[in-house]
């Protein structure tokens, strides 16, 4: 028998991972490819940054991620204004990897928090100028719903704050916007380890991005095993239905037929 | 008569002689065209326009590429 689970698809791309990971953070290069690897993920974020002037180029970002095995996925990451990620989400499409960009806009340094009414600005901006756009967002259920109705690919609810290991801290809200979202919703930042993961994924979520979590565990690449086995574990759990909690014991063995007692 | 023009790259001053083109700058850059992408006074300046592209005096230039991210 076998059990298959349908791909993820966003815009013209369709991925079996679920899982998609950062490219930051990594102790060294060879690290974080491995980690991509061992993760299984298709699809990794990159961020756009001015070049160092005068500093010769040695090998690029790019010749570690060869573009037959991950998509790329741009990031706003440092945007504080809806301009500012607007102008670096076309930098991104410009540098050649498509249609597709993770918009943040962010309120301050200190919380990383989205900025509502920038994000929900620059995602109308995007969508219109073509970009696939996959909005990472706070865990509100109502923004959340405002920006699929301007068109938005996917809504990316944060669990906690970005590189805060948290875990999913309002599960109530982001079970809110699963049950309203018509967009494949993909629970961005705040994972720790392999059991957020894996919760996210049980409660609904269509994919889970992280970075931190892999990157600066004491072991990214075992850290990467284990969250492709949570994403597994979460989403069969997910696909197979769970049964309902109840307060009081119910036997799985047979109540008849026990032999006599004292 | 060549006239220096003074442009701001990446936040930083720098000159260039009249005449130079988007490309002209990538290049002495020591960058290769099809791994940056080129701003100009807030305006993605397309590849295949880079050659035809002359700076003017005063122009802000930003000249991305793709990092570690999250």
């Amino acid at each position: 028998m076998t059990l298959l689970d349908q791909p993820l698809v966003l815009g013209s791309h369709s991925f079996d991972s679920r899982l998609f990971l950062g490219t930051g953070k990594y102790p060294t290069m060879q690290c974080m490819v491995e980690s991509l690897e061992v993760s299984g993920t298709q699809c990794v974020t990159v961020a756009v940054r001015r070049l160092q002037l005068g500093v010769p180029e040695g090998k690029t970002l790019l010749d570690y991620l060869p573009r037959d095995k991950y998509v790329l996925l741009p990031n706003t990451a440092g945007c504080f204004d809806a301009d500012h990620a607007v102008r670096t989400a076309r930098l991104g499409r410009e540098l050649g990897i498509g249609d597709l960009v993770k918009l943040e806009v962010l309120a301050d340094p200190k919380t990383l928090l989205p900025e509502p009414l920038g994000t929900l600005e620059a995602a109308n901006t995007l969508v219109k100028e073509g970009f696939t756009v996959l909005c990472y967002t706070s865990d509100d259920p109502v923004l959340a719903k405002r920006l699929e109705d301007v068109g938005v690919t996917s809504v990316m609810p944060a669990g906690a704050p970005i590189g805060s290991g948290q875990g999913i801290q309002n599960p109530n809200n982001i079970r809110i916007i699963l049950e309203r979202a018509e967009v494949p919703v993909i629970v961005d930042a705040g994972v720790g380890t392999a059991s957020d993961v894996a919760f996210a994924f049980e409660l609904g979520a269509e994919g889970v991005l992280l970075n931190s979590g892999v990157a600066l565990a004491k072991e990214p690449v075992r850290m990467a095993r284990a969250m492709k086995a949570a994403a597994t574990a979460g989403r069969d759990a997910f696909l197979a239905g769970r049964i309902p909690k109840r307060l009081y014991a119910s036997a799985s063995s047979p109540t008849s037929g026990v032999i006599a007692g004292e | 008569m060549n006239e220096i023009l003074q442009l701001i790259v990446n936040g930083e001053p720098r000159e260039v002689g009249e005449g130079t083109t988007v490309a002209d700058l990538v290049a002495a850059l020591g960058l290769k065209p099809q791994q940056v992408a080129v701003e100009r006074n807030k305006e993605i300046v397309r590849r295949p326009d880079h050659a035809g592209t002359f700076l003017e005096h005063g122009d802000e230039l930003e000249v991305v590429a793709f990092f570690g991210g999250g």
